[in-house]
């Protein structure tokens, strides 16, 4: 029984049937990748597991529970981090500021009035959140207001606030996009520490195979809502099915 | 210093010495001069100043925090009025339980308000608070006459119960026998400085205020109210719940504003329906937005300037301005004095409408941004020598800002 079981979800939006019959059963501690054309359904699919959209039938189990139904931060409380595949940060506040709010919900849980007290008192929640910002390198940008910096380092901010939660299941929807191959390197490199240090599960939704073939343990390949084929990364990247599903794409 | 660091702490000081000495500041006109109507220092209008500046500061909270805007806060400072009236009519003349009252019936009514409003967000939710203020300003007037005297507004009456009066307790507003209108008169050559109880009353109140909103502002609790203004979505991604972080800000400026209205009621024994009316709810938001939304020291600004030019600028009538300009020929008088004469008096409206228009488009953050420009070009011309005054015949071109 995987951390992760998704059962015959279906999802329409109107006349376009965006997922059909997706079961996928995503063991604790592997890293697996979806991959698929513009539009197949992957971030419908994350979205239905973050509790941004619910599925028409099916069930979506973490943990042993369902998913179905709460309420997106009660599922994050249960252990699901999501990194967007727009960057959603909180671009008004500074960098470290970004990076104390997830330890703080991860301390205190979904609300508490802790009005008075002074976050410099916190010595534990800052020296974490430090802590985590030097691990993606960007200590040195702690005190710079988060909107004003480049597409990628929001994305690792991104990325660094979910981390620093520490949960069980990491979902990232093409977390290297609109990055610089230094960068995307990087990035690779940090998710191969992260996933070998804590043992977080993650799921990864990405177009570019340099960093899927790296990282990924097992790869599903969706098409117009439904899987094709799952496989181990080396049977993925000759299989037929594959290039037809992206050659089909491009005629 | 108190939980604060350095700059906090410095701030905090300078309104505590500003709060302080007010009497004098704001009596810079000798007595006798033809400028002392421009003078502010007197009971009624200090009392406005820091009344109204808890108030906004109260208001900044929400608002300037969580960028939620309430266009029903005057609701609570109408409740804040009528609780603490109430006080008057059944226990006694102090105005500590009526304070008290006040401060708890704000936050409760703003719960109330809170709960459902606070279901919506943007346009909706100002909509929401408005219809509610709205709501309880015509109930105030009609249905809950019993409760409101309706239109004569809620006052002490001689035949009111007032169990805990006792003989020799003043019989109008006093803390612990102190009354709220005693007034120490000191001259002090030509300039004359009043020191009220009231004022004081209310000025410490402020100081202590404006300290918690200090404190709130530094809190994580602030960080969050902060992070629901930049993105909702990565809140709830976050594992947070956006709504009772909003609704605790929401309750916080209701009874901000519930004290504010017992304090109001506090100075002068009387509680009308009008404070309640739509015009009062956006006088706040005049104030908080004129002064600097979400800064500390905005909202109290934005409050003096209002009540001041309310009270000031709408006291210079036609012959104020024609002895203000009799050194000039007749003619030339009388044309100025017909310019000016709509901007004055009864027109102060016009003026600050102006003002407010002149500082949203030119100084998006308010006063305290205007002060912020001004600190900045002090700050860059100790920095910059000219290089110019050296070589005049060739300008080199302004070096790129470097932020
Ligand atoms: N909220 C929505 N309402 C209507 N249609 C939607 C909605 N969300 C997604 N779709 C449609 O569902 C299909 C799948 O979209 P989805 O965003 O899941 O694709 P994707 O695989 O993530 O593609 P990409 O690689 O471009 O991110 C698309 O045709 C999209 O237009
Ligand atoms: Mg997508």
């Amino acid at each position: 029984m995987g951390i992760l079981e998704v059962t015959n979800v279906n999802k329409r939006f109107g006349g376009l049937q965006a997922l059909s019959n997706v079961n996928l059963d995503i063991p604790a501690g592997t890293v697996h990748a979806i991959i698929g054309p513009n539009g197949a359904g992957k971030s419908t699919l994350l979205n239905c597991l973050v509790g941004k959209l619910i599925p028409d039938t099916g069930t979506v189990m973490f943990d042993g529970q369902s998913v179905l139904g709460r309420k997106p931060y009660e599922i994050n409380q249960m252990g699901i981090s999501r990194v967007f595949q727009t960057p959603e940060i909180f671009g008004d506040l500074s960098v470290m500021e970004n990076m104390l709010i997830p330890c703080f919900a991860k301390r205190d849980g979904v609300f508490r009035m802790h009005s008075i007290e002074s976050i410099a008192n916190e010595h534990e929640i800052v020296e974490r959140a430090e802590h985590m910002l030097e691990e993606v390198n960007m200590a040195d940008k702690k005190d710079m207001i988060a909107s004003s910096m480049s597409r990628g380092d929001k994305r690792r901010l991104e990325m660094a606030m979910c981390l620093v939660q520490e949960p069980k299941l990491l979902l990232l929807d093409e977390p290297t996009a609109g990055m610089a191959r230094a960068d995307t390197n990087n990035t690779i490199g940090l998710l191969k520490e992260i996933h070998e240090k804590r043992d977080i599960t993650m799921v990864i939704i990405e177009h570019d195979m340099h960093v899927v073939f790296s990282l990924a343990k097992r790869i599903t390949v969706l098409a117009q809502g439904s899987p094709l084929v799952e496989d181990l990364p080396e049977n993925i990247k000759g299989h037929p099915k594959v290039k037809e599903a992206y050659l089909g794409e491009a005629a | 210093m108190l939980g604060l660091n350095t700059r906090d702490a410095s701030l905090f000081v300078i309104v505590v010495i500003l709060a302080l000495t007010a009497p004098f500041l704001l009596n810079p006109f000798p007595a006798e001069s033809s400028l002392a109507q421009f003078n502010a220092g007197y009971p009624d209008l200090m009392q406005r100043f820091a009344i109204y500046g808890i108030f906004a500061i109260g208001f900044n909270i929400l608002f300037g925090l969580t960028g939620y805007l309430s266009f029903g806060h005057a609701a609570f400072l109408g409740v804040g009025s009528y609780a603490a009236v109430w006080m008057f009519k059944l226990l006694n003349y102090n105005i500590l339980p009526a304070v008290i009252l006040s401060v708890i019936v704000g936050g409760l009514f703003a719960l109330l308000i809170g709960y459902i409003s606070l279901r919506r967000s943007g346009i909706y939710f100002s909509i929401l608070t408005l219809a509610f203020a709205q709501m309880s300003f015509a109930l105030a007037y009609s249905v809950l006459t019993p409760i409101t005297n309706g239109e004569t507004g809620l006052q002490v009456y001689t035949d009111d119960p007032q169990y805990l009066q006792s003989a020799d307790a003043p019989s109008i507003p006093h803390l612990f026998g102190v009354t709220m209108r005693s007034t120490q008169d000191i001259d002090f050559g030509a300039w004359s400085f009043s020191f009220n109880a009231g004022y004081y009353v209310c000025a410490v109140m402020m100081i202590v205020m404006f300290y918690l909103s200090i404190r709130i502002f530094r809190s994580p609790f602030g960080m969050m109210l902060r992070a629901i203004k930049t993105n909702q979505t990565r809140m709830n991604y976050t594992g947070l719940n956006p709504r009772p972080y909003t609704l605790a800000a929401f309750v916080i400026s209701g009874m901000y504003a519930g004290l504010a209205g017992g304090l109001l009621a506090a100075m002068d024994p009387l509680a009308g329906a009008e404070r309640m009316q739509w015009t009062a709810s956006g006088e706040v938001v005049l104030m908080t937005i004129l002064g600097g939304a979400g800064t500390l020291l905005g909202p109290v600004l934005g409050a003096g300037f209002i009540k001041y030019f309310e009270n000031i600028f709408s006291k210079i009538n036609e012959n104020v301005l024609h002895q203000w300009f009799a050194f000039l020929p007749d003619g030339l008088e009388d044309f100025l004095v017909t310019i000016l004469y709509p901007f004055v008096g009864k027109g102060w409206h016009l003026t600050l409408g102006l003002l407010f228009m002149l500082v949203v488009i030119f100084l998006p953050g308010g006063l305290m941004e205007g002060g912020q420009r001004i600190g900045r070009i002090f700050r860059k011309r100790e920095k910059k020598p000219e290089v110019r005054a050296k070589d005049p015949e060739h300008h080199p071109k302004p070096s790129p800002h470097v932020a």
